[in-house]
């Protein structure tokens, strides 16, 4: 760590330093943009890096931060470091090809992303899909909306400083990797939905597996609580921390577990309701608090939710094919024309936008990233808080970095 | 009075944490040492592992490709490099033949190329096994394999002659004690072998013909 006055005595090395015609010796010396990130108005104020190696920015964000001792005056998140153009991918493969990259965009909760895109073809093409697999979809998206807020919740913790809990959630999520390695084959970067279906059909050993595993983790949820949500460390870490008003929720954006935190009722699953969500019987979870504390809640309740919502879809499950007849051959082409498909991922609205010019691959896609809009309004609610804070409040947000940046 | 009541409601959440940590801590562990002990085959039957080419149900060394090429076109990032087998030579009889129909001013009938492949590479470096090949094989000559456990240092370790590899795997079935077996047409089942088998077995398989 450097003083700002060190930083100013250095010799800049930073083009942007003169071009951007400001006064050479008030600029940092850095990168273009620790440059642009200007000193503000304390002239004994720091600037600081957090990231793109620290450990509690999960991957790769870098987040520019000017301290006034531990309070910090300005954030700014700087993106692109893990930018693997996955859009432009989509416009030379064809829609089929492009399956894979769907895994990879956010590998936490990589169905959602599957089925975003699936539904954004399937609508633009006029595929139909048997009700087996919309069943099955449900199934194994929600299954995965678990396993990921349970990393989730071990990550987390993990910046807050506790251990152990990782291990009790990778414990279960391990079960249910198990369970979606039977109908997708893989542990992680899924590809398993596909144009009219969905790859495998439910196993009776999936079924049987997933009808242990709903109570199973059902009788796990109190120890969490007990250990994790009632512990009066985390509360006092997390409590009133980071609060997000509604409205800077809607200005941002903002979707998903950030959204229902601060008390705005919006999941894509009951909002515009898609595949057979309508069916079931499950309840959206929002806390009034608009903190930390509530964002961790939200997302303890929706594990619950999402077993109510499997039980169900488990019980129901029509007999019949996973695939229809009528899928087509992974070279079919697009009509012309295009399509928006939104689903609710377990980071907020994962929205899958495809023009096509009736040729063999899209004209163009657009994928729509919640936590994009979710880490875009950090740099309004870090400011003035703790520097530890800001860690807790990155947390809460659930960044999943590969997403982010598509 | 109060406050005080809270602090000890408040302490006692932590003596109730660490109460589970004893409990926890009393259970068997859950995870497998791997290079001591591995998972069981069936739990990773359902796994993905790079595919492998399916032999013909009565010649387990050919395979059932046709060298249709779908796949290849399927594939979203080529690591799949088929070519067609070359037709026969023809025999001096045909030879003859030939020659004669070409001196007769007529289209000589040559022997057709046989509908089998004549190398198949894979690149398991390149592939994100999303199944794509798997699904559109029209003879069901592609399957994933269970190799999970692969080493390599290098990345034509990873290049593999499927073709040979077919044939290894026929062999090394050939020369095992027959159990009662029932049909098997995939080769799942033996895919599986002992993790000290698969380093060398992606060493033999190193030749990397798409060079």
């Amino acid at each position: 760590m450097h003083s700002a006055d060190t930083l100013r005595s250095r010799p800049t090395s930073c083009p942007a330093a003169s071009a951007d015609g400001g006064c050479a010796d008030d600029q940092i010396a850095g990168d273009g943009y620790t440059c642009r990130f200007e000193r503000g108005a304390r002239p004994e104020s720091l600037i600081l890096n957090m990231g793109p190696q620290h450990p509690s920015t999960h991957g790769v964000l870098r987040v520019l931060l000017e301290l006034d001792g531990e309070y910090i005056v300005r954030a700014e998140p700087v993106l692109g470091y893990l930018h693997r153009m996955h859009e432009k991918m989509a416009e030379v493969k064809n829609p089929a090809q492009f399956m894979p990259n769907m895994g990879r965009v956010d590998y936490l909760h990589a169905l959602a992303w599957n089925w975003a895109y699936v539904g954004a073809v399937e609508k633009l093409a006029g595929i139909e899909i048997p009700e087996r697999a919309e069943y099955l979809r449900v199934i194994t998206c929600e299954l995965n909306r678990i396993s990921s807020h349970l990393l989730w919740w071990g990550a987390y913790l993990l910046d807050l400083g506790a251990f152990t809990p990782i291990m009790y959630a990778f414990d279960d999520r391990e079960m249910l990797l198990d369970l979606l390695q039977l109908m997708t084959g893989s542990r992680l970067t899924y590809s398993s939905f596909r144009f009219g279906g969905v790859y495998t059909d439910a196993s009776p050993a999936f079924v049987q597996g997933v009808r242990q595993f709903v109570p199973h983790l059902r009788s796990r949820l109190p120890m969490y609580t007990a250990l994790v949500t009632e512990n009066i460390i985390l509360r006092r870490r997390i409590e009133e921390v980071g609060v997000i008003p509604p409205d800077m929720v809607t200005r941002y954006g903002a979707s998903g577990p950030v959204a229902r935190g601060s008390g705005i009722a919006y999941d894509v699953r009951r909002a515009e309701p898609y595949s057979v969500y309508d069916r079931f019987d499950y309840e959206i979870p929002t806390r009034a608090e608009q903190c930390s504390m509530a964002r961790y809640m939200v997302r303890m309740a929706e594990i619950e939710q999402s077993l109510r919502i499997i039980e169900q879809a488990i019980d129901s499950l029509p007999e019949g094919e996973h695939m229809h007849p009528k899928a087509p051959k992974p070279s079919f082409k697009l009509p012309a024309g295009e399509s928006y498909f939104a689903v609710e991922g377990a980071r907020g609205k994962i929205g899958v936008w495809i023009a096509s010019d009736g040729g063999k691959t899209p004209y163009r896609v657009k994928l729509r990233a919640p936590g994009f809009s979710n880490l875009a309004l950090f740099a309004e609610c870090a400011r003035g808080t703790l520097l530890a804070d800001a860690v807790a409040i990155l947390g809460s947000l659930d960044m999943v970095i590969p997403e982010i940046d598509r | 009075m109060a406050s005080i009541f809270r602090t000890i409601a408040d302490l006692w959440s932590l003596v109730v944490g660490l109460a589970i940590t004893g409990k926890e801590f009393c259970r068997p562990g859950v995870t497998v040492h791997y290079p001591r002990a591995e998972v069981t085959p069936e739990s990773a039957a359902s796994f993905r592992g790079p595919i492998e080419l399916i032999g013909l149900d009565k010649e387990p060394a050919k395979p059932r490709c046709i060298a249709c090429m779908l796949c290849v076109s399927a594939c979203p990032s080529g690591c799949i490099a088929v070519t067609r087998a070359p037709a026969p030579k023809p025999t001096p009889e045909e030879l003859k033949a030939i020659a004669e129909a070409e001196a007769r001013g007529e289209k000589p009938k040559r022997p057709a190329p046989p509908k089998a492949p004549g190398t198949w590479t894979y690149d398991f470096s390149l592939c994100s096994l999303c199944g794509s090949c798997v699904e559109v094989c029209p003879v069901d000559s592609i399957g994933f394999s269970n190799d999970i456990y692969m080493v390599g240092t290098k990345r034509e370790d990873f290049v593999f002659d499927q073709l040979a590899r077919l044939a290894r795997k026929a062999a090394a079935r050939k020369a095992e004690p027959k159990p009662a077996a029932k049909p098997a047409p995939s080769a799942a089942p033996e895919a599986a072998p002992a993790p000290a088998a698969s380093p060398s077995e992606t060493g033999a398989a190193t030749p990397a013909s798409e060079a």
